[in-house]
C-alpha cells in the first residue's frame, strides 16, 4: 500500500480538483471548458488506470497467456470520450453564439451587460 | 413478436425518430414524426406498465446477452410509473409545439427543435427503463446535450448563458455519477444494478462504497436541482422556448429524481444509503430549505416563468422530503409527487407559453388584467397553482397529505407542519398571479390579446384538468406509487 501502488489514483485525484478549480475559479467562458474538459479527463484514467495488469495481454484464450487485462473499461471510456467530445463541441459552439450576441466571453462582463438591459427595460 | 420488445421500441422509437427528423429538415414533416413518435412511445409504456402490474417485473436482453454480461433493460412497479409520466408529457407537449415553436423559434431551426426533443424523450425514457448504470450514464447524457440545444434555441440572448450554465452544471454533475459508478465497478466488477445490488454486500461500508454513494448523490442533486445546485434551473427554464420547458419542467428533474430512488433503496440498500451517512439528515434540511427559500424567492420575481421556476425547486423540495422521511407513506408522497407535480408544472408552463403567444412577455407588468382578455389560459393558471398550493381536491393536495402522514409515521410533528407551512408562501405567490391577472388595471398589451387557439389551450387545460381529475380519482396515482414505495422499501429488484 505504497504511494506508488496508488499513483494512478493521485494523478487521477489532482487533475479532477485542477480542473473543477478551473470551471469555478475561471470567468472566461473557454477556460471554464477547458477545465471541464480536464475534470473530464480525470475519470477515464480512473476507469482505465486499474483494468490494466502489469504483464496482461488482450483477453484472447490462446493457452500461452494466462494473464488478460480487462477490456471493459476501455469500451466504456471510449464511450465516455465520445461524450465528452459532443459536450466540449456543444460547449464550444454555445460560446461562439454568445460572443456573437453579446460580444465578450468575459462571464461577469455578460453578466453586468444583461444587467444594464433590464435597468434599461425598466425606464421604457 | 412486437410486445416482446416494448422495453427496447419505447426508447429506440424516438431515437430512430431523431435523425429522421434531422433528414426531413421541414418543421411540419418533423413535428408530423415527433408527434407519432411521442404518441407511440406514450402506448408503449402504457401497455408496458400494465405488463408489469399483470406479470411483475420485465427483464429485457439487450441484443440477447444475458446480464449481467450484456445491458438489461427492467421494468417494475418504480419506472413503468415513471415511464407513463415522461411519455404521457411527451404525447401531451408534441401536439402543443407545433404553433408554439412556429411563434417562438426561426422558421429554418424549427426540425432542429423536434428533432431535440424526441433525443431528450429518448434520453429520458433510456435513464427510466434501464438497469445497467453506465447505460444510465451515457442516456443521462443524450439528455442533457439534447436539452442544451433546445434551451440555446430560445428566443432571448439570455438563453445562450442559460443553456451555457447548465452545460457545466450538467456536466459536473452527470461525471460525479460516472466517478461514483466507476468506484462502485472498481469495488465489485459489475454494472448491473441488480447485480450491483447482490454484490455490494461484501464491500458494504467500504471507503471506496461510501465515496461511491457520495459522488452519486451530488451528481444527481445537481441534476435534480435540489437546493442549493438549482442554480441552472431558472434562468434555463424561463429562456428555453416554451414547449420545451414544459416538456423539461415535468420531466428531466423527476427522472433524475427516479435514478437516486433507484441507488439508494435498490442499489445501496436502505440501511446502507441512511446508515454509513448522515443522509437522512441533510435530505431533511435541504428539502425544508428548498421548501421555503425557493418558494419565498419565487414571491419576489417579476416574470412568471421565473416564478414557476423557483416554485419548482420549492416543490422538489418536497420530493425530497418524502425521500428523507423513508418510510412507507413518505416515500409514497415522493413517488406520487413526481407525477402530480410532473403534470401540474407542465400544465403551468404550457399556459405561461400561451400567454407568451400572445402577450410575447410573462412579465408581470405585462400581465395586467390579462384575465379578462385570455379568461381560459387564466383560469388554467390559477387551477394548475392551487394545485401547487396543495388545496383539497387538487393533484398536490394528495401528495401533502402523504407527506404529513409520512411525517407523522416517523414521529415528527414538527417536518409534518413544514408542508403546511410552506403551501401558504406557495398560495402567496400564485395570489400575485391571480391579483395581477384579475384585479389591476388591463396593461396594453393585455387589453389587445385574444384568447390563445384551441390547439394551444386543449392540452394545456386537459392538464389542468388532469390536476383536478388526480386530486380526486387518486386509485391510479397513489396505486402506483404505493406500489413503487413497496417496492423500493422492500429492496425487491
Amino acid at each position: 500500500m505504497s504511494f506508488w501502488s496508488h499513483f494512478s489514483y493521485a494523478v487521477t485525484i489532482a487533475l479532477l480538483i485542477a480542473g473543477l478549480y478551473v470551471v469555478i475559479a475561471r470567468g472566461n467562458l473557454i477556460k471554464k471548458l477547458i477545465g471541464l474538459s480536464i475534470f473530464q479527463t480525470s475519470v477515464y484514467l480512473l476507469y482505465i488506470a486499474p483494468g490494466k495488469l502489469i504483464g496482461g495481454t488482450a483477453p484472447i484464450v490462446d493457452g500461452k497467456h494466462a494473464v488478460y487485462s480487462n477490456p471493459l473499461p476501455h469500451v466504456l471510456i471510449l464511450t465516455a470520450i465520445v461524450v465528452g467530445i459532443a459536450t466540449l463541441a456543444l460547449g464550444l459552439a454555445l460560446v461562439v453564439r454568445i460572443r456573437e450576441a453579446y460580444e465578450t466571453i468575459e462571464e461577469d462582463e455578460i453578466l453586468d451587460a444583461d444587467r444594464a438591459a433590464d435597468r434599461d427595460g425598466h425606464g421604457a | 413478436m412486437i410486445g416482446q420488445h416494448l422495453p427496447a421500441l419505447v426508447v429506440v422509437v424516438p431515437l430512430v425518430a431523431a435523425p429522421l427528423i434531422v433528414l426531413a429538415r421541414r418543421g411540419a414533416a418533423g413535428w408530423a414524426i415527433a408527434t407519432a413518435a411521442s404518441l407511440a412511445s406514450f402506448a408503449m409504456a402504457v401497455a408496458l406498465l400494465l405488463q408489469v402490474r399483470a406479470a411483475g417485473v420485465i427483464s429485457y436482453a439487450i441484443g440477447s446477452w444475458p446480464p449481467p454480461w450484456g445491458i438489461e433493460y427492467r421494468v417494475d412497479a418504480v419506472n413503468a410509473f415513471v415511464l407513463v409520466l415522461v411519455t404521457a408529457l411527451a404525447a401531451v407537449v408534441a401536439p402543443y409545439a407545433r404553433r408554439s415553436i412556429a411563434a417562438e423559434v426561426p422558421a429554418d431551426q424549427q426540425y432542429l427543435c423536434y428533432a431535440m426533443l424526441c433525443l431528450v424523450l429518448a434520453g429520458l425514457a433510456g435513464i427510466a427503463i434501464t438497469g445497467d448504470a453506465f447505460n444510465l450514464f451515457v442516456f443521462l447524457e443524450i439528455s442533457s446535450l439534447a436539452t442544451y440545444v433546445l434551451i440555446a434555441l430560445g428566443r432571448d440572448r439570455r438563453a445562450l448563458l442559460a443553456s451555457y450554465q447548465y452545460l457545466i452544471m450538467g456536466t459536473i454533475g452527470a461525471t460525479f455519477y460516472v466517478i461514483g459508478v466507476g468506484l462502485l465497478y472498481l469495488m465489485t466488477g459489475t454494472l448491473n444494478l441488480a447485480d450491483l445490488a447482490a454484490r455490494i454486500g461484501e464491500v458494504q461500508g467500504s471507503r471506496p462504497v461510501l465515496a461511491a454513494l457520495a459522488f452519486i448523490t451530488v451528481g444527481l442533486c445537481l441534476k435534480i436541482a435540489l437546493f442549493p445546485l438549482h442554480y441552472w434551473l431558472p434562468n434555463a427554464y424561463a429562456y428555453a422556448p416554451s414547449a420545451f420547458t414544459a416538456f423539461l419542467a415535468g420531466t428531466a428533474t423527476k427522472v433524475s429524481i427516479y435514478a437516486l430512488l433507484r441507488f439508494y433503496f435498490s442499489v445501496f440498500g436502505e440501511a446502507a444509503t441512511f446508515g454509513a451517512l448522515p443522509m437522512r439528515e441533510i435530505f431533511l434540511v435541504l428539502s425544508i430549505a428548498a421548501m421555503f427559500l425557493a418558494s419565498l424567492a419565487a414571491v419576489f420575481q417579476d416574470n412568471l416563468k421565473h416564478m414557476l421556476a423557483y416554485s419548482s425547486v420549492g416543490q422538489i423540495g418536497y420530493i425530497t422530503l418524502g425521500i428523507s422521511l423513508d418510510n412507507q407513506a413518505g416515500l409514497t408522497g415522493s413517488v406520487v409527487h413526481l407525477f402530480n407535480h410532473g403534470i401540474t408544472k407542465a400544465a403551468l408552463f404550457l399556459l405561461a407559453g400561451a400567454l407568451v403567444f400572445r402577450l410575447h412577455s410573462v412579465r408581470f407588468a405585462d400581465l395586467a388584467g390579462v384575465g379578462r382578455s385570455m379568461p381560459l389560459t387564466a383560469a388554467g393558471i390559477v387551477v394548475g397553482g392551487l394545485s401547487l398550493v396543495g388545496v383539497p381536491g387538487m393533484a398536490g393536495f394528495v401528495t401533502k397529505w402523504y407527506l404529513v402522514r409520512g411525517a407523522l409515521d416517523a414521529g415528527s410533528w414538527a417536518i409534518a407542519f413544514t408542508p403546511v407551512v410552506s403551501s401558504l408562501i406557495a398560495l402567496w405567490y400564485v395570489w400575485r398571479f391571480v391579483e395581477t391577472a384579475y384585479f389591476r388595471a388591463p396593461s396594453a398589451a393585455a387589453a389587445a390579446a385574444k384568447e390563445a387557439p384551441a390547439i394551444l389551450l386543449v392540452p394545456a387545460l386537459g392538464l389542468a384538468f388532469a390536476c383536478i381529475y388526480f386530486g380526486f380519482d387518486t386509485s391510479f396515482t397513489v396505486g402506483a406509487a404505493d406500489a413503487a414505495a413497496r417496492t423500493l422499501l422492500g429492496g425487491a429488484r
